[in-house]
């Protein structure tokens, strides 16, 4: 009975711990979702409660103000286009990895150098990268921007998708070159059909990352047309310094995408984010 | 078709080639170069002279890069203190509980999901003097955060890394959650008839069990503090008068204000060389056989 009891209270403080840890990231979050709602003369009376009046009118104004339709559009296509080119050339790498050769002195070699490549520091090559952009005519433009990106989620998407493509049965790939298939046909008949699980994850965790990236849409993009939405945001913090309502309204426009990608997939966002960590 | 073309060791490299082509081209070229580049005096437009190390002489008597060097061990040492003891006690209480223990865990990672800039402008607000924290005090007659702790010397640095940390621990989190659900429920229950307490089970169970995953989560942010740039550029540039200026804005400053391409070359390499030795440690360790 005692040793219940004890139990009980402890249970007690151990949820009220988790609760409090819980309140101090939602509580900001609330504040952030209560500002983008709130008129801009409420801001010095109620800084941080709930409004006294819902204004809806800031999402239009940063939709407006900020030329949202063409942001969106940016960060969209800078999306897109690396998840076509990313997932193609990691794929392509990751099932000759896996399927073709898995014992052979490539995976050794490649696996080293992706892994080195992982731990460089991006400030080691942004700047004659960008020197190299400006001579080639891709500084400035969203495919240059496209083809940094699938290169820096070229590694992290290589493995992810071989770790999973080396449990696939190799009995499959047999039948089907006993049956003819060429081995680009055993990549798109077999291996492909099979492993889209993995290329969800990986589609997941590379949307997010081009879609949060930071240092290179700044460093790239100069073109107020061509900014996607993390380099706009940035813009808009000092030219609508103190109209919070605005700034907030247009972060949650921001936030809302990947937020909604994340309630309906929040097993294989977790997975994949940590899959690094975990797997060691 | 010729023989070559059919051997499957040489086709397992063509379909690497797109890869470790785009890789090169992006990543490894512009590195080599920066390698090469961190030799000269180049500015990005006239001739290159070679100078030879002249550069690392400059950088050791560079007063800003010290103090943005000195500035980014201290970030490490916080980020592998902080977030690292509140997610392992998080992580060993969630596991402790059944009801709700989904929500605490998307609750907790969610922040790492959002994009910098808009982690920056949520905390920018509430620590913003006239509104946020500050102005809600202000309200109630009180005297508290009515400066921004972002603009104030003495706490600029600590209250980027606290908006960094609050969107990282839950990262933390869901690893060493992961790591203690491996740990053999059995050594748990002979604890148990043993008569252990709580916080024994979580010392000499959970820790030791979990130490290849906690190892790597360490260095993991011991890697990653080193680039560090998000949110010191956004929050605060490295302001007021450098107070919390990192090496990677040094860098940016020196890159693409000044465009000192040799001296900001310089710096890449320098921080390259440190997370250079850091894998190699670790790597050098397991090596020799040391768990890690």
């Amino acid at each position: 009975m005692a040793t219940a009891k004890f139990r009980q209270r402890s249970s007690y403080i151990n949820h009220s711990i988790l609760f409090f840890m819980a309140l101090t990231i939602i509580l900001p979050l609330l504040v952030l979702i209560f500002n983008s709602v709130k008129p801009v003369e409420e801001f010095g009376s109620n800084p941080l409660g709930f409004p006294s009046e819902i204004r809806l009118m800031n999402y239009y104004d940063a939709w407006v103000n900020g030329n949202y339709t063409q942001i969106f559009f940016n960060s969209m296509t800078l999306v897109v286009g690396t998840l076509i080119l990313n997932l193609t050339v990691s794929g392509l790498a990751a099932f000759s990895l896996a399927a073709l050769n898995p014992r052979g002195i490539q995976t050794v070699v490649v696996g080293l150098y992706l892994l080195v490549g992982i731990s460089i520091p991006a400030q080691l090559y942004i700047l004659p990268l960008f020197l190299m952009w400006k001579s080639l005519y891709l500084l400035d433009t969203r495919i240059g921007l496209i083809i940094i990106y699938s290169a820096l989620n070229a590694p992290f998407a290589t493995f992810l998708i071989r770790s999973y493509m080396l449990q696939l049965p190799t009995e499959l790939f047999e039948a089907a070159k006993l049956d003819g298939a060429s081995t680009m046909q055993l990549f798109t008949r077999v291996a492909l059909p099979l492993s889209w699980p993995v290329f969800l994850t990986t589609a997941l965790i590379v949307s997010l990352n081009v879609w949060n990236e930071f240092l290179f849409a700044i460093t790239f993009i100069i073109t107020d047309d061509y900014k996607p939405i993390s380099s706009i945001l940035f813009a808009f913090q000092s030219r609508f310094a103190n109209d919070y309502g605005l700034v907030s309204a247009a972060s949650i426009l921001m936030a809302a995408p990947i937020a909604i990608l994340f309630m309906f997939f929040q097993r294989r966002f977790i997975a994949g984010l940590t899959s690094g960590a975990t797997k060691g | 078709m010729p023989k070559f073309l059919t051997n499957i060791n040489a086709i397992s490299w063509y379909f690497l080639m797109p890869v470790l082509f785009i890789h090169f081209f992006v990543i490894a070229f512009p590195s080599i170069l920066s390698l090469l580049l961190c030799l000269t005096d180049w500015n990005g437009f006239g001739k290159i002279n070679y100078v030879g190390l002249e550069n690392f002489e400059e950088l050791f008597r560079d007063r800003i890069f010290k103090k943005a060097v000195y500035h980014n061990f201290i970030w490490t040492i916080m980020f592998l203190t902080i977030p690292v003891i509140v997610a392992l006690i998080i992580a060993y209480l969630l596991t402790g509980i059944k009801r709700g223990q989904l929500f605490y865990r998307l609750v907790y990672f969610f922040p790492y999901i959002l994009a910098s800039i808009v982690n920056c402008l949520i905390w920018r607000y509430i620590f913003h003097p006239k509104h946020g924290l500050g102005g809600w005090f202000e309200n109630q007659g009180i005297d508290f955060l009515s400066k921004s702790p972002f603009a104030m010397k003495e706490t600029a640095l600590y209250a980027v890394a606290w908006v960094d940390m609050w969107h990282f621990w839950g990262f933390l989190v869901i690893i060493y959650l992961t790591g203690m659900y491996q740990v053999d429920e059995s050594l748990y229950e002979a604890a148990d008839i043993e008569g252990a307490t709580k916080f024994q089970k979580f010392r000499y169970i959970t820790i030791p069990m979990i130490r290849p995953i906690f190892i790597l989560s360490l260095i993991i942010i011991i890697i990653w503090s080193v680039p560090t740039f998000d949110y010191v550029y956004i929050l605060t540039m490295g302001g007021p008068a450098y107070s919390s200026e990192v090496v990677a804005n040094h860098l940016y400053s020196q890159a693409f204000q000044r465009m000192n391409v040799g001296y900001a070359s310089t710096i890449g390499v320098m921080m390259f060389f440190y997370v250079g030795i850091i894998v190699g440690f670790f790597a050098l360790l397991r090596r020799l056989g040391w768990e890690v």
